[in-house]
């Protein structure tokens, strides 16, 4: 019973939660990893593209909520979704014409991408704050729970809560359709294959007819796609927040290149790395210690390895170790 | 290095925010297609005429180059390291600026369109160096090699499977396990992919063992039968001109000998100079 207790707590505190956030972690990976296939670079600006997206998918769900349209248990911003992921494509295909595309005509290096990128994340993260400011906004709606703590201990009997919030089965079904489309894409079709030939060869996709700019678009396309439905899902289950979006360009990014940078796999189970690390590190074990250690040996502080303020530092940490000892990820990505 | 400033990396090599795998390094001579020409007249089926150029605003590499190749008939570049060969196929392909000079294709000047253009046009290439897809299957390079079409090409895929059973066998493996004669095949194949009405190869038989090279010119051989015109750049001189029809040596980028293959091995000086005596 204390057994069950503790792995219900560990659960409820530490499962769930490390699998919510590790799935919207994996979806924003991916996007940053498609990025750096493609197009060469590094995306700065993808914290702040999700935060666009997310924003104008949180305007859309108030003017639904507004006109009285709902989405039953469901939050309203699903249905507000798509309009977020058109907008967002409009947003990051302009910025392509009129910022990346005159560097691709240069043929510039990479690194210079990377700097561009910066410029195009400031500007992006000033037009967020600009349009909705940069406080917290909440605009999850619908039903709280799919299961709640209560409801819990009544059908088990048991002493510990196991809670799942609508907005982390959301995000676990989502991230599992997400990922199963991509690598359908990216492995059956004709576009997506040739966006990896692009990727892997870029002279020769030009020698075999293949349009570098129609991947580049393509790939702008699906990235303003995986960017605004990983920031909805991140604002579902937490908050929106301009800044927090463009912190979270951290952990993505210690995703992504633990995973090993260019490998979609990796990508994924980048995501799941950090979120899980984070989230243990950061958890408060005594709860769960006093379960499963006799009473004698129960802990009288927290257990806490590190207070949440320093979750960061856990991917910083992470990320550092992997480029020490293992620099192209666990998926043998490009990066040297 | 060109003087462009937005080409200079300042000595950057993290990996983890740039990406130089598989970077583009042609600087084709146009973004976009201009107009092209019909030309009057007899002329080869594909000539590359009086070609002068080199890369980006560098100094010239070829100087009034020129070579040529007819249906039915192999075409092979001979020359020492460095002459130019690669860099005339490269101008042939639109790859590189032509400053002077033109290209034709059946009786048309193409010499203002994109290497995109050209491949539509019936142009088939196999670069010298990255000519596969390494990190994709056997069939989706040949995939990939049928890009542009939006007919039905498994027809054309199971003839390169018959010219190259053993791409049949490995088809599922990614390219870049093969060995470098089935690498060399894979390109072949890729390129035949878009049913060319001319092949260029640039040096199709590099870093293959003598057994791999007699194999793979003997495939070429039975393509150029099918009247495929080939245009071919190669290191092993004698044995590229005895099947030549057609033989050019570049030294400098310069045309130094033209003849057939038959000629040129049969001339003392191309003999002395290029072919060991
Ligand atoms: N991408 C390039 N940029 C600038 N110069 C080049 C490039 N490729 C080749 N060259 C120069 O062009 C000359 C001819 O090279 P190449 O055509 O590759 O010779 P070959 O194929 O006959 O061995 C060499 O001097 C080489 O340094
Ligand atoms: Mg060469």
């Amino acid at each position: 019973m204390e057994l069950l207790n503790a792995l219900v707590a560990f659960t409820n505190f530490v499962g769930v939660p490390a699998i919510a956030y590790g799935s919207q972690l994996a979806i924003g990976a991916l996007g940053v990893t498609l990025v750096y296939s493609v197009l060469r670079f590094s995306n700065f600006a993808h914290g702040d593209t999700m935060a666009f997206g997310t924003m104008v998918t949180i305007l859309v769900t108030w003017l639904f909520q507004g006109a009285g349209i709902s989405f039953g248990p469901l939050p309203t911003a699903l249905l507000a979704l798509p309009f977020g992921i058109a907008v967002t494509m409009g947003l990051v295909l302009f910025t392509d014409r009129t910022v990346y595309r005159f560097y691709r005509e240069q043929k510039a290096k990479p690194v210079v991408f990377v700097m561009v990128s910066l410029g195009v994340m400031f500007m992006m993260n000033g037009l967020v704050r600009f349009i909705i400011g940069p406080g917290d906004q909440r605009f999850a709606d619908g039903e709280r729970f799919i299961i709640s703590a209560r409801d819990f201990k009544k059908m088990t009997g048991l002493d510990e809560g196991l809670a799942i919030k609508t907005s982390q089965g959301i995000t676990v079904v989502t991230a599992i359709i997400v990922v199963a489309l991509l690598f359908w894409f990216l492995n059956k079709t004709r576009t997506g294959k040739s966006m990896r030939a692009y990727s892997d060869n870029e002279d020769l996709a030009l020698l075999s007819g293949i349009n570098p700019e129609r991947v580049v678009m393509y790939t702008w396309l699906i990235v303003a796609t995986l960017a605004t439905i990983a920031g909805v899902l991140y604002g579902l289950d937490k908050s929106f927040k301009p800044f927090t979006y463009f912190q979270l360009l951290l952990p993505i990014f210690a995703s992504a290149i633990v995973g090993g940078l260019g490998s979609p796999i990796g990508a994924i189970a980048g995501g799941f790395i950090i979120a899980f690390s984070e989230v243990t590190i950061t958890y408060a074990w005594k709860k769960v210690a006093t379960y499963v250690l006799p009473e004698t040996m129960a802990p009288d502080g927290l257990v806490q390895l590190l207070s949440t303020d320093y979750k960061f530092a856990v991917s910083f940490a992470i990320l550092i170790i992997v480029l020490l000892f293992k620099p192209t990820g666990i998926f043998k990505g490009k990066s040297v | 290095m060109s003087g462009n400033p937005y080409q200079e990396d300042r000595g950057n090599k993290d990996a983890t925010i740039t990406n130089t795998h598989g970077a583009g390094t042609m600087q084709p001579a146009h973004r976009k297609s201009g107009p092209t020409k019909k030309v009057e007249g007899d002329s080869p089926f594909l000539i590359g005429d009086c070609m002068t150029g080199g890369y980006g605003k560098g100094p010239d590499i070829l100087h009034d180059c020129t070579i040529a190749v007819n249906p039915g008939e192999i075409a092979v570049i001979v020359g020492p390291n460095g002459a130019g060969k690669s860099t005339a196929m490269k101008a042939v392909f639109g790859m590189l600026n032509v400053r002077s000079g033109s290209v034709r294709l059946d009786g048309e000047d193409i010499t203002q369109l994109t290497p995109q253009d050209r491949v539509v046009k019936g142009m088939g290439f196999v670069p010298q160096t990255s000519n596969i897809f390494t990190s994709m299957t056997v069939e989706e390079n040949l995939e990939m090699g049928a890009f542009i079409r939006t007919d039905d090409f498994s027809n054309t895929m199971e003839q390169v499977y018959h010219l190259f059973p053993i791409l049949k066998e490995k088809r599922n493996q990614p390219a870049g396990e093969l060995s470098g004669g089935q690498r060399q095949q894979v390109a072949v194949g890729r390129a035949l992919m878009t049913q060319p009405k001319v092949l260029m190869l640039d040096e199709p038989t590099a870093g293959v063992s003598p057994i791999v090279m007699d194999e793979l010119f003997d495939r070429i051989i039975e393509v150029a039968r099918t009247g495929l015109p080939i245009l071919m750049v190669e290191q092993n001189a004698k044995q590229a001109l005895e099947i030549a029809d057609k033989g050019y040596v570049l030294v400098q980028g310069r045309n130094a000998y033209t003849g057939t293959g038959q000629e040129l091995l049969a001339d003392p000086e191309v003999r002395k100079s290029f072919l060991g005596g």
